[in-house]
């Protein structure tokens, strides 16, 4: 990778981080309700994939979406007014935090509900395939996501008609309070995923030179025509599961030995190393990233809800 | 004019459908070799191919979800649950996530999805392969559900249903695969929401859907040897219902009972009961009446399984004695 790409990279997993920093700012101001997961630590994961993609791909994940939103090329504003539920936020409000979504970037939505979307990426894959166009599907999941029964339906279907995803796993050890080891009886996770027949890959998720490899391969694999592929992509949250959770399940050592693998710290070194890049370079990514977020806050805090007489806009297509 | 049966017009409507518009593409399980466990799917894969005509896994769940994705992308889905109790499998993606997809995204997309299931007893099928289902997918706000009593409202109903850019649950009854009728020469898709009023009478409103429909004719007839003339109204759809041709009805014969196949707890009669009230009830001469089925998941032995089921004999008690002094 060229010293553009890195810095780019690095570029959006500091976006990822900085914004998650400050949607906890505003969710303990009161201005952000409900639930929210933050995605701290796991940038890595997410940009180590998401960079290979093009504009055409398709994204589909979980609730602790944030990130892919961004990190897909998203709009900082527009996410951060829907999780201060407001009328210009991506969904107009009425998603929040896990429910953002975006057409123009692909972006296919944060769903709630455990596995929900693995079949709904299945769906998305199997219409890009029939129509024979040459995109692939990334779908981004738990370590809970990989006990869910409609989960294996999603992999087996995948994987009998050969469709063109990825499915990544992001194994950051605890679903909830619930860790693996209490919750899988195959601690393997990509074990799991081999018994449906389809290459699978362990990687240090905190390490985004390693997930870009892999990732890379996976996606290649796929828009080769050759069928699904798993990662299970070790990494770690470093916050609690929800702005509610002060995640007593995990010993302080624990985390603090998850925070020495710190993917931003570690990418920066790597630039610095390989590109000898300097701190005002650096610096200059951070003021861009802290420029947006300023806005973005600033956005979402001069907008306001949707006025109660469209509560019952977009439920349905109104046919004539 | 054609006379065909309820499972051919389902047959017809698909493939009218699957010609006129490339984007309509039918699975499930067993649809396409097998044709179909009720055999409603006959004929489809060899005439529109294995992408848009395809088997699936024992996996409704999935079956449901990768609809949604197929229709996020453009496509237009007719899935099809094997029978209406194995859409409990896939209740997740249904209610939990095709109901409110468009909603929750504030509008960003569009879920053009037509789940077929055949459900309803009387056939000894057992407890687990005999229920009725709308009334869940009834109360859930962003689904439509439509329920035809007659081969040509089957054609028309599922041809208004795959068109339809909403997700929409096409109930049939599998009592009714057999039964005969006229279907127009180019019939068209039918507007979702219009009731149709299948006899005229001014002494009491029967209300009826699906298999119930006929229930309440043959109820009507009976009546007539009786002096009493039933109007009978088939509701044809039940999320949106036709409100306004029930409660004008009933404005004019004072008297209405609902007939429906599953138990009354919070079903159809509760609904239509509540609406008859609340529009209509200075004109109410007797409180509605709802003739239900038992509130027994549905026996084996074949007795026991008619008695748990509505007759005509149930619906002429309950109209009786609302002319009771």
């Amino acid at each position: 990778m060229n010293k553009r790409e890195l810095m780019d990279a690095y570029y959006r997993m500091q976006l990822a981080r900085s914004f998650e920093t400050r949607v906890a700012e505003q969710y303990t101001k009161g201005r952000i309700g409900g639930f929210c997961h933050l995605y701290s630590g796991e940038e890595a994961v997410a940009v180590g994939a998401l960079v290979h993609l093009r504009n055409e791909d398709y994204v589909i994940g979980s609730y602790r979406d944030h990130a892919y939103f961004l990190i897909r090329g998203g709009d900082p504003k527009r996410a951060m007014a829907e999780l201060f539920g407001h009328a210009d936020g991506c969904c107009k409000g009425k998603g929040g935090s896990m429910h953002l979504f975006d057409r123009d970037i692909n972006f296919f939505g944060g769903y709630a509900i455990v596995a929900g979307m693995c079949p709904i990426a299945v769906g998305l894959a199997l219409s890009v395939r029939n129509k024979q166009e040459n995109r692939v599907v990334l779908c981004f999941f738990g370590d809970g996501a990989t006990n869910q029964g409609v989960y294996h339906e999603a992999l087996n279907m995948s994987s009998l008609y050969q469709l063109p995803i990825v499915w990544v796993c992001e194994n950051n050890v605890y679903a909830i309070g619930t860790s693996v080891s209490r919750a899988s009886a195959e601690k393997s996770l990509a074990q799991k995923a081999r018994a449906y027949n389809m290459p699978t890959a362990v990687v240090n998720g905190m390490d985004f030179f390693k997930m870009h490899s892999v990732a890379e391969r996976a996606i290649a694999h796929a828009r080769a025509g050759r069928g699904p592929s798993f990662i299970e992509a070790k990494c770690y949250r470093y916050r609690g599961h929800s702005m509610s959770d002060p995640a007593t399940y995990r010993s302080p050592e624990e985390v603090a030995l998850w925070k020495k693998r710190d993917p931003i710290p570690r990418l920066k070194e790597a630039i610095r190393h390989d590109f000898e890049a300097t701190e005002e370079e650096f610096k200059e990514v951070d003021d861009k990233v802290r420029k947006l977020l300023d806005e973005a806050v600033a956005f979402a805090e001069a907008g306001s809800e949707l006025p109660v007489e469209k509560l019952y806009d977009d439920l349905y297509v109104e046919m004539t | 004019m054609a006379i065909i049966s309820y499972r051919d017009a389902i047959n017809q409507a698909l493939f009218e459908e699957m010609k006129r518009d490339p984007s309509v593409i039918v699975f499930g399980e067993d649809v396409a070799l097998y044709e179909g466990s009720f055999k409603v799917t006959r004929g489809l894969l060899k005439e529109f191919g294995a992408k848009r005509v395809f088997d699936t896994p024992i996996s409704e769940a999935a079956i449901v979800g990768m609809a949604i994705g197929l229709a996020m992308d453009g496509m237009r889905p007719v899935p099809e649950l094997m029978t209406v109790n194995f859409a409990y499998l896939a209740m997740d993606q249904i209610l939990n996530h095709m109901a409110l997809m468009r909603y929750m995204f504030g509008g960003q997309v569009k879920l053009p999805i037509t789940i077929r299931m055949p459900g309803g007893g009387g056939h000894q099928l057992g407890s687990q392969h005999s229920h009725s289902l709308e009334v869940h997918f009834v109360h859930t706000p962003g689904l439509k559900v439509v329920y035809p009593a007659t081969p040509a409202d089957a054609k028309a109903l599922l041809k208004a249903a795959v068109r339809d850019d909403n997700p929409v649950i096409f109930l049939e009854h599998e009592g009714l695969y057999n039964l005969q009728g006229e279907v127009p020469d180019g019939l068209d898709a039918a507007v979702i929401g219009q009731a149709a009023v299948l006899r005229e009478g001014r002494d009491v409103t029967l209300i009826g859907y699906g298999a119930m429909t006929h229930v309440a004719l043959q109820a009507a007839e009976q009546l007539a040897q009786e002096k009493i003339e039933a109007e009978v109204i088939d509701l044809r759809t039940l999320r949106p219902w036709d409100v306004k041709t029930v409660t004008e009805s009933v404005a004019r014969t004072h008297r209405a009972v609902v007939v429906e196949e599953p138990p009354p707890h919070c079903g159809i009669g509760a609904e239509v009961a509540a609406n008859i009230c609340e529009q209509v009830f200075d004109e109410l001469d007797a409180p509605v009446g709802r003739v239900s089925g038992a509130d027994v998941p549905l026996p084996y032995a074949r007795e026991l399984e008619q008695a748990c089921i509505p007759h005509a004999e149930d619906v002429i008690r309950a109209v009786k004695k609302m002319f009771s002094v």
